[in-house]
Parts: C-alpha cells; structure tokens; sequence
C-alpha cells in the first residue's frame, strides 16, 4: 500500500509535467509572477545573509569585553539636543579612571587629530594622529608586526617616537625598513619604533591608517582641549557589567553629578552597534517578507486564475478519471500537484535568478557571497506554500465536478 | 445474480418541477449475459445505465451489484465500485488526448493503486487482447476510430471487471468497424464476460442474448433470444 502511494504520487507528477508542457507559453507566464517574487525575495535575502556575516564579522573586531567612555553615545536615540552641550571627556577623569577602577585590566586614552605626514620625498595628507598609552595595544587589540609597541617609559618621558599602521608605513616606505627612521609629523620629527600587524577594513574603511604617539607628546605638540576617547578592558568577559557601573560612580563622583541628573558621558560598547544592525536588518526583514509576501499574493492569483481556466478546459477528463475510479482525493492531489508544480518551478528559478542577483549586489560592495540554506529553504517553502494556496481552490471544484456531466462536457 | 435491481426510481429537480426519469424498474443480470437496453431518446435508458454504472444513485430502489448493495454510496465510494467492478466503454471513445494507448489503459490500474511493473504488464495484455499490440505508444490522435475505440475497450477490460457497460460503442464508428468493435465484444463474452450494450440500433442490439426495452421510464419488454443466432 505504501510503495502504490508512492507510485501515486510520482504518477501525479508526471500529469503535473505532461499538463505543462502542453501549453509551454501559459505555464512560463504563469510562473512569471512567482519567479519575479522568489527573485526579489532571493536576492535581498542573499544580500542581508551577505552583510550580517561581514558586519558581525567586522563588529567582533571591537572586542566585546572593552567599553569606550567617550562624550556621545554611538547610537543616539531620541533628541540630539540633550547631548549637545555636553563636556569633552578629560585627561582628568582618565587619570580618575586610571586611579579608582579596580574591575578595569587595561586602560588607554586616545585623543586624535589629523597631520600631514613625511618621510624624506613621501608626502601622506591627513593621517589620523593618535595620542595614547601603552595599554593601546590591549584595549584595542593591536600587535606589532615589525620593532615594539610604546611602553611605559615612552609615555612617562614624553618620547618623541611613534608606531605606524600598516597603511602609513608602505605609504611613506616603499622598499626600506620604517624601524628607526625619523618621520615628520606636521613639524616634528618623531622616530618610528614599531609597525603594527595589518587589520584590514571595517564597513570598508582602512583600520590601518594612523599613527599612534605617547599621549604626553601629543598634548605637549598639539594641546587644545581635544575630546577623548578612554577604552577600558576586562579580560573577563562576564565582568563587562561591573566595569560599566564602577565607571559610571567614578565618572559621576568626578563630574559631580547630583544624584538625579543624568550622565553626561557615554560608555560606549560593541553590542550597541550590534544590535542597532540587527534592528535595522529585522526591518528590513519584515520588508522583505511584506514585498515577497505581495508579489507572490499576486503570482498566486495568476496561478488560481490559469487553474480555474485549466479545470475548465479538462472538464471532460476529470469526468473520464472520475468515470474510471478516481476519487475526489486524486483529483484535488493532481490538479494542487499541478499548481505546486507550476509555482516551484518559478520557485526554483526564481531562487537561482535570486542568488544571482544578490551576489551580484554583495560583489559591488566587494563582499563574498555563499550559498545559503535558508535562503534555499525559504525561496522554495515560499514558492511551493503560494502553490498550495493558490491551486486549493480550482482543484477542490474539480475534485467535486459530477462525473455524468463533465463527461458530457464539450 | 450478478446485478439486482427493484423498484429503481429516478426524479430529477428542475426548479419547483420533479421530473421523474425511470419510475420503478425491476430487472436482474447474470454473470456471462450478454444484454442491450434499448430505448428513444427520453425513455431512462441513460439514466439506467448511468445507475447501473454507479456515476448516479437512484433516488429510489435499491441496486445490488455482485452482493453488495450499491444503491446508497457516496462519491468516493461509487468511485471505487467504478473502478474495481465496471469497465466503461463510451460513444465518444473517451481517451485521455494527450496519454498514449498505454497509458489511458494503465489509467484505472494508477487509481487502484496497481505498482508500475504491474499495470504496465496488465495494460499490455489488456491491448493484446484487443488487437492492439502494435499501437501501444501512440496517441489517440494517431489511431483511427475503431483503433481508439479498441484502446477504450482495453481500459475497460483492464481491472477485470464484473461487467462491461458500453454506451453506444459503435455509434461515431462506421459500419464495417463498428462490425468489428462487435466481434470483439463477442469474444469478451465467449471469454467469460457480463456486457451491458446501451444501444437504439437494433442492428446492434441483435449481437446480444437478451434485449430490456424501456419506455417512459418503464420496462417495456425483456425477452431473451432463442439461440438461433
């Protein structure tokens, strides 16, 4: 019994298949509507898949377990006004910071502007300057790939020395080593003591184009009451929380900041810009499947339309199938068999045109693309469920035809 | 008794108006008879047969059919009955177009579940029978009249059914075909089988052993034939 209804099935499927293709033209255009959908559906859905890896990928590249204190938060929300008028974060409250954090492993200032940069004949315009600390390398995650990181003794003396990023250094050495070598950063020589290993891009901007001089130089060279950025690190993941809340006392003890004001800094971390992406991408999500679900209502009116013609045209044969034994079930199976069909083809395409598509956008903003299941699963569950829907209808009333009458049918 | 039935009453609704279509028919067939029900057009010989088919349920009476009473089933259930116990062989052929010989009579054997390898082998013997070996990948379109009414004749031999119901077989055929369609139906008698001819052509009622006239709904005459034909 099993094995025959399986037999059935396939039996099914070959009518589905001799139906169509007895009439090629109507069976394109009537897929038409749910290839363009599935397409649509595909290729945004591709796309998405495509930057979530990358963006989560690059987003991990802050490393979860620092925080930034920094004047604004990097996701604002609500009224821009309120944090207007806000104070720059100090070199003061780095060095309370630096004093009273008992939870913070690691702690690095930075302050930044932008120099002309020199080396003999090589001339590189508007280099991020950063002044900071020797705990850069370990709040921000760098390591020197050539020479040494700054150390204490840099910071402590005011040493006029700097580390590149990998950008600068092949900028301004094409052939020789930069270890060593004297530089001219906006009027002063500094002398290159490491280069740090390359980091490649994030959200397609260089993360290998700076250079990082002791904080002490930079405020003696270039002073002003610049905005700082405090990153602060716990090797311990699980303590994030703790280091937030024992940052916010000792910055609102040093800001003096009565008890039922707000803050005025932010910490800011790397799950801020995580879950703002993943709120943006849930929109357009719900976008997709509103704009898909459209299109394949659509196709699926065409497919229900074209059913009902074909259930008309075939009323003779549903009599003779009737006439010879088929039951309501065989006929409503072969005629929902045969709109599913109709719709997965389109489906199929449809996910094929779609991964095309999406790779296609994903390569203009040089991002790899791979095959996903779900995108698979989705395109098709899409296509076969608008098949069902679609073609319930017009096979139920050929599943109820009077077998006397649909033979007479002309 | 092959097929028995009383009191078989038909009534159409138009509307307001009961239009009765047989009024009380009483009849009994055995197995391996070879019998006509003649009629003009309007005397309940097609909703007769559409009864003894099981496309219909009486309104009234009851119809068994090799035991089984059939007079009360629904749809699925007729369509099972039609499938396993009657073979039908139509004015207008009634083959799938676009199928093959083959496949129109491996048809009924797809809906009684038969495993490929199965119909395949009982469709061929089938269209053997039939003189049709030799056609058996072409269409309907590619045969002649009386090749097509053969294919139809298989289909309706194929499930080995307890009778035979032929409804006007030879009626789009000409004569020397439709001569030809008789001696096959002949030989499916000889060989054991019950048929059933819906016919108005006594030329063709005249092949049968036995002859139910129905007029108005009523059986108007049923005699059996002496064996000097």
């Amino acid at each position: 019994m099993k094995f025959s209804g399986f037999s059935l099935i396939s039996e099914y499927f070959i009518m589905a298949w001799t139906a169509l293709k007895s009439h090629k033209l109507r069976s394109v255009l009537t897929t038409l509507g749910i290839l363009i959908g599935v397409t649509t559906i595909i290729t945004i859905f591709t796309t998405i898949q495509g930057l979530n890896e990358y963006v989560i990928g690059q987003l991990s590249n802050i490393g979860s377990s620092t925080v930034y204190v920094e004047k604004f938060p990097w996701v604002i929300q609500g009224d821009f006004w309120k944090y207007r008028n806000r104070k720059n974060v100090t070199y003061k409250e780095y060095e309370a910071l630096q004093k009273f954090s008992k939870q913070a492993d690691y702690i690095a200032p930075a302050v930044m502007t932008f120099k002309t940069v020199k080396y003999k004949s090589e001339v590189y315009e508007r280099v991020p300057i950063v002044g900071t600390s020797d705990q850069y390398k370990d709040t921000d995650n760098v390591a020197p790939a050539a020479g040494r990181f700054l150390t204490e003794m840099d910071i402590s003396r005011n040493h006029r020395v700097c580390v590149l990023g990998d950008d600068v250094a092949k900028n301004l050495f094409k052939q020789e080593s930069p270890i060593g070598k004297r530089i001219k950063v906006g009027p002063d020589k500094y002398r290159v003591i490491g280069v740090n290993e390359k980091q490649g891009k994030v959200f397609g901007q260089s993360m290998d184009n700076y250079v990082l001089v002791p904080y002490g130089t930079f405020r003696g060279i270039f002073s002003g009451h610049r905005g700082m950025r405090i990153a602060m690190n716990v090797t311990d993941v699980s303590k994030v929380e703790e280091l937030k809340d024992e940052i916010r006392g000792i910055m609102r003890k040093t800001r003096k900041i009565a008890a039922d004001d707000d803050d005025d800094f932010a910490i800011n971390q790397q799950d801020q810009l995580t879950q703002l992406y993943q709120n943006i991408t849930g929109t357009l999500f719900a976008i997709i499947f509103v704009i898909g679900g459209i299109s394949l209502l659509v196709g699926g009116i065409g497919i229900t339309n074209i059913m009902l013609v074909s259930v008309t045209e075939r009323t003779r044969e549903i009599g003779i199938r009737k006439a010879i034994g088929a039951k309501r079930k065989n006929i409503l199976s072969q005629f929902v068999l045969e709109s599913v069909a109709i719709a997965s083809i389109g489906g199929i395409i449809g996910i094929i045109f779609g991964y095309f598509g999406g790779s296609a956008v994903l390569s203009q903003m040089e991002l790899s693309t791979g095959v996903s299941l779900t995108s698979i699963l989705v395109g098709f569950g899409f296509s076969s469920f608008t098949g069902v829907a679609a073609g319930f209808y017009p096979a139920w009333k050929a599943a109820k035809m009077n077998p006397i009458d649909s033979l007479h049918y002309e | 008794m092959l097929i028995d039935v009383q009191n078989l009453k038909k009534i159409y609704r138009l509307g307001d108006i009961e239009v009765p279509a047989i009024r009380g028919i009483n009849m009994s067939i055995e197995l391996n008879e070879y019998l006509a029900i003649m009629g003009p057009s309007g005397s309940g010989k097609s909703t007769l047969m559409n009864i003894i088919g099981c496309l219909d349920v009486p309104t009234e009476g009851t119809y068994i059919l090799d035991k089984k009473d059939v007079s009360q089933l629904n749809d699925d259930e007729l369509a099972e009955i039609r499938n396993k116990k009657i073979g039908f062989v139509f004015q207008t052929f009634n083959l799938l177009p676009r199928a093959d010989a083959l496949h129109n009579v491996e048809l009924p054997l797809i809906y009684s579940g038969a495993t490929r390898v199965k119909r395949r082998q009982m469709a061929v013997e089938a269209l053997e029978k039939v003189g049709l070996a030799d056609r058996m990948d072409h269409k309907p379109s590619e045969l002649s009249g009386g090749q097509r009414q053969r294919v139809a004749i298989a289909r309706a031999l194929v499930n080995d059914p307890a009778i035979i119901l032929a409804d006007e077989p030879t009626g789009n055929l000409d004569s020397n075909t439709g001569e030809e369609i008789m001696e096959i139906f002949q030989q499916l008698h000889n060989a054991g089988n019950t048929i059933i001819l819906i016919t108005h052509e006594e030329y063709i009622a005249n092949h049968s052993q036995r002859v139910i006239r129905l007029l108005d709904g009523l059986v108007q005459s049923d005699e059996k034939k002496s064996e000097k034909n």
